[in-house]
């Protein structure tokens, strides 16, 4: 096992080599407004004082993340203001984007990966090298990653490096060393703490046993870790009298409901629901109010945003995340098993994701990837996981909308496809003769239905058949049929067609999670 | 036919297969991993072309990528007599078209593509210069359709027909071999960074390469002829494909009939550049006394680098034509694949700063060397450098300095064109040793071959 893992380390940088080189021709492809928002966090730390980090208003990309990213954004800066001061000129630098600050930050998002590198290494290295080659395979080649981290620009990949350094040692019994690295994380991107429940519960009944008086010392030392590394991030604020301004920023609930494209969640089928009763009720003659309210801009006082159906509130939702959470919370407070934390965890952003407020279609990434980690455990996994990455990656394409990059990401999930399709039949054909070829057709989905070996169901061949139709749809009938009118359809469709993806997904973790066996 | 054989070498080695990290892509046959490869391939070179091109925003002239929209334009404005002709509406020291017919052909095509989606971006006199972000995209988009509709199906006929005469062969090694050919640095830079067509011309080569190993003639005339007929340097493997394929005629039962159906084929369709020919004499002799599919590729390199080496007004991009074949013998010749592609990226370093492709030639190479030194279960592949390790090492130094030299410092006012000079002397040299050496391996090859027949005759 020692000798494996000494061949097979070079492996997982080989790999990440050549993603690193694709990474590296992408550099100029589409940035979004994340890109100016990164950089504008650049310039603030750099040029601001810490007790005008928070309060800063020179731009409207104003800091909502927690004080670690703050810190993160302020280490970068250095190097930044060395290679082009502009980039950290707060007033000078507003909307730069010249070949230097965009060739900086994404060689800045590049290097962070190595993070997420060592992450899925670190939660691997126990497993046999065939196992781990293959999830390597599917995490550092993940297009999730590729189009959100690289294209449309974000950091996600070193946040979800921490997300797998904490797992892996909770998995490995470890867990005060896990709890410190999800609290870490936490002060990086307070988004994570949808987990903490889950967190929370495995460690009370994992770490926190043996009688009363070792469990209530070991309470209190998980409590000290966790506390030391609050206090680190915030007490800097706290001494400036800052706390308040952070918390506000870092918690706006003056958002609506859904982000301005519906992330595939459950709200979207709420909303659509509520549209289709006030349009039946309004033809049968029944007086229905029609809101004043949208469900993307904030709460226009007590008015709901609905006809029929009963509002929704922040309070609400954080309510139904936590009811959807519950019988993951009772499995582990049963029996906290080390080898489920990452099922849990991941079932717990699930949840956050589709009955969250304000979710955007991005955070799929925290569940998709580390479900990545375990697909290859045995055949359900992986093709669950098959269809889950797919139907994520495909709702984020609306994130590039350039026609420029339509090419790269068509390819990138087409490839993916094919990779995972590739990896699954090794891991779980093996002896089996693969069937005779039939004639390739270049459509995702098309290919794993046509091919022996790793079988996928017939009604998932249908949905994935059908994700090819919306976007012919979207594409191209849409404006055959309707020309310029209805210009919202294409995306609702996307919306709601993944959203009945990312629902299956949510209920076959549920339905592994209840019948995971107890020893 | 092919999946059966290479299923039963899977069978046989077992053993080794269970660290063998290429395993999952591998294991489906040449197809899946073919499909796989290519995929990966069409998505770099669509990353690659998300950069600048060759003339970019600098007026008059612009550059390739300007010509070949010129050449759009004249082709679908002008009738057919007229686009070799000096006149009003064709001006010819304006980008005249100097490539033989199929390239205009090919405009033609891509001209009515881009007329239907932007026709501004190819209408008579008033497209000169014409540079907007839909008329790029639509430019790169028909190179990566030629790309993928020309070079891609070529590569795969040419490995399975390579293959198909090698039953001993790996699945990795097949798998790697294929990665060499379509994740070429040089090949991709030029066609979607510079900007030209080349995956046309050398991929109906490799059809003709591959014909010729599958014994299809008359398939091989045709192929290299349209491959001649869109750019003439194609004819740089002439001499190869005239020495081989006459040599096979002699040998058969009526060969002035042979060899008149072959030329039957080409006549109408060949214009050829003769005089560099004399300097390829003994391959050209070689392969008539001997032929051999083996011979024939190396015939093929040694033909390409003669015409580099010696002849008139050679661009810097012609070095694809001595790398095809070099990638074609990849797996022979690993460490010549591995050289001349590092000089042949060199001399083009010059050519791709000017045209803002710093970013993508260094991804490329890095992309390049990670698969060429992939991680393989077995290691023999690389124990076959035959070569004083001590004097690559310097001269890799050697390359590196100079690549930061050119970057970062400016020549002499007296010698401004210095380092352009050092680099191209440094390429030269590599070049003239490497033609050496496969000179060397085609008359080792001929004398064993040649050998072992005379034993079957005895």
């Amino acid at each position: 096992m020692g000798l494996q893992g000494a061949t097979s380390t070079p492996h997982l940088l080989w790999f990440f080599g050549i993603a690193t080189c694709v990474k590296l021709l992408l550099i100029p492809s589409y940035h979004s407004t994340d890109f100016e928002v990164h950089r504008n966090w650049l310039a603030l730390t750099h040029s601001l004082p810490l007790s005008q980090w928070y309060s800063d208003e020179t731009s409207p990309w104003t800091l909502d993340y927690p004080p670690f990213f703050a810190y993160f954004e302020f280490f970068l800066s250095i190097f930044a203001n060395l290679i082009d001061p502009q980039i950290v000129h707060l007033k000078k630098g507003l909307n730069y984007s010249s070949n230097t600050v965009v060739s900086f930050q994404r060689i800045t998002v590049i290097l962070s990966d190595l993070c997420m590198l060592y992450g899925v290494y670190r939660l691997t290295k126990d497993l046999d090298s065939k196992r781990r080659t293959l999830i390597w395979v599917l995490v550092v080649w993940s297009p999730m990653l590729m189009i959100v981290d690289h294209v449309h620009f974000q950091y996600n990949g070193f946040l979800l490096g921490f997300l797998f350094i904490s797992l892996s040692y909770l998995e490995e019994g470890r867990d005060l060393m896990g709890g410190l690295f999800f609290a870490v994380l936490l002060c990086f991107k307070h988004l994570f703490a949808v987990a903490a429940p889950v967190y929370f519960v495995y460690l009370l009944r994992h770490y926190c046993c043996g009688g009363l008086v070792r469990g209530l010392r070991r309470l209190l030392a998980m409590g000290a870790v966790v506390t030391a590394v609050f206090a680190v991030a915030y007490a800097p604020f706290v001494y400036h009298g800052q706390i308040q301004q952070v918390l506000r920023r870092m918690f706006p609930f003056g958002r609506g409901l859904c982000h301005a494209y519906w992330a595939p969640n459950f709200w979207v089928f709420y909303i659509i629901l509520d549209k289709l009763l006030a349009f039946f009720l309004r033809k049968f003659g029944f007086a229905t109010p029609t809101p004043e309210a949208s469900f993307t801009g904030g709460l226009v006082g007590d008015s709901s945003p609905f006809s029929i159906l009963p509002q929704i509130t922040p309070v609400t939702t954080f309510m139904i995340v936590l009811l959807a959470l519950s019988p993951c919370l009772i499995k582990a407070w049963r029996e906290p098993q080390p080898g489920m934390v990452t099922r849990w965890v991941a079932y717990a952003y699930t949840c956050g994701f589709l009955f969250g407020w304000h979710v955007h279609e991005k955070a799929s990434l925290h569940f998709v990837i580390p479900l990545a980690t375990i697909a290859v455990q045995n055949m359900d996994s992986a093709r669950h996981y098959y269809l889950l990455s797919i139907v994520s990656c495909y709702s984020l394409f609306p994130l590039l909308f350039e026609v420029r990059e339509y090419p790269i990401k068509v390819l990138l999930l087409l490839l993916y496809s094919i990779i995972m399709w590739l990896v699954f039949s090794a891991k779980f054909t093996d002896g089996e003769e693969a069937k005779a070829t039939a004639p390739i057709k270049k459509e995702a989905g098309h290919v794993a239905a046509k091919k022996g070996g790793f079988l996928i169901r017939g009604i998932e061949k249908s949905y994935l058949v059908g994700l090819l139709v919306v976007e012919i749809w979207g594409q191209l009938l849409h404006s055959i049929f309707f020309g310029e009118r209805l210009p919202f359809v294409p995306l609702m469709l996307i919306s709601i067609y993944c959203g009945l993806g990312i629902v299956y997904s949510w209920i076959w973790q549920l339905r592994w999670i209840i019948r995971s066996p107890e020893s | 036919m092919e999946k059966r054989r290479g299923r039963k070498v899977m069978k046989d080695k077992e053993e080794s297969v269970d660290d063998d990290p290429w395993r999952w892509l591998v294991h489906k046959g040449i197809v899946a991993s073919f499909l796989c490869i290519a995929v990966f391939a069409l998505l770099v070179r669509a990353a690659v072309s998300l950069h600048p091109y060759s003339g970019a925003g600098n007026p008059p002239k612009y550059g390739d990528f300007e010509a070949q929209r010129h050449w759009m334009e004249i082709t679908i404005n002008l009738p057919v007599k007229e686009w070799y002709r000096n006149s009003t509406t064709n001006d010819l020291s304006y980008w005249g078209l100097d490539y033989p017919p199929l390239t205009a052909y090919q405009s033609y095509i891509h001209g009515l593509f881009l007329r239907f989606f932007h026709p501004e971006s190819v209408s008579l006199f008033t497209s000169r210069g014409h540079e907007s972000y839909f008329g790029k995209l639509l430019m790169r988009w028909t190179v990566l359709s030629s790309d993928a509709l020309m070079f891609f199906p070529a590569v795969f006929y040419f490995v399975i027909v390579y293959y198909a005469s090698r039953p001993h062969g790996q699945k990795t090694d097949i798998a790697w071999h294929i990665a060499i050919m379509l994740l070429n640095p040089c090949l991709m830079l030029i066609d979607h960074g510079h900007f030209q067509y080349n995956c046309i011309s050398l991929g109906l080569t490799v059809g003709a390469v591959a014909a010729v190993l599958s014994n299809k003639e008359l398939v091989a005339c045709f192929l290299f002829s349209l491959a001649l007929n869109h750019k003439q340097m194609s004819a740089y493997f002439a001499p190869a494909f005239f020495s081989h394929l006459f040599g096979k005629c002699i040998r058969r039962q009526n060969p002035l009939l042979e060899v008149s159906k072959l030329g039957l084929v080409v006549l109408g369709t060949f214009v050829l550049v003769w005089w560099p020919y004399l300097h390829s004499m003994e391959a050209f002799l070689g392969q008539i006394r001997a032929p051999s599919n083996q011979g024939f590729l190396y015939g093929l390199l040694n033909s390409a680098f003669s015409f580099y080496i010696f002849s008139f007004q050679v661009h810097e991009k012609s070095i694809l034509l001595p790398l095809l074949p070099a990638s074609l013998l990849a797996l022979e010749e690993p460490f010549l694949l591995k050289w001349i592609t590092f000089y042949a990226l060199f001399s083009m370093f010059p050519l791709l700063c000017r045209d803002e492709l710093i970013l993508p030639y260094f991804a490329l190479s890095a992309l390049f060397i990670l698969i060429y030194h992939g991680p393989s279960g077995r290691q023999d592949r690389r124990k076959r450098l035959s070569f004083n390790s001590v004097v690559t090492t310097l001269l890799v130094l050697c390359s590196v300095l100079l690549h930061i030299v050119y970057i970062t410092m400016q020549p002499p006012n007296r010698y401004p064109f210095l380092f352009e000079a050092v680099i191209m002397f440094l390429c030269f040299s590599q070049f003239v040793v490497l033609c050496f050496y496969s000179n060397a391996k085609q008359w080792s090859l001929k004398r064993t071959i040649f050998m072992d027949k005379e034993k079957k005759l005895l």
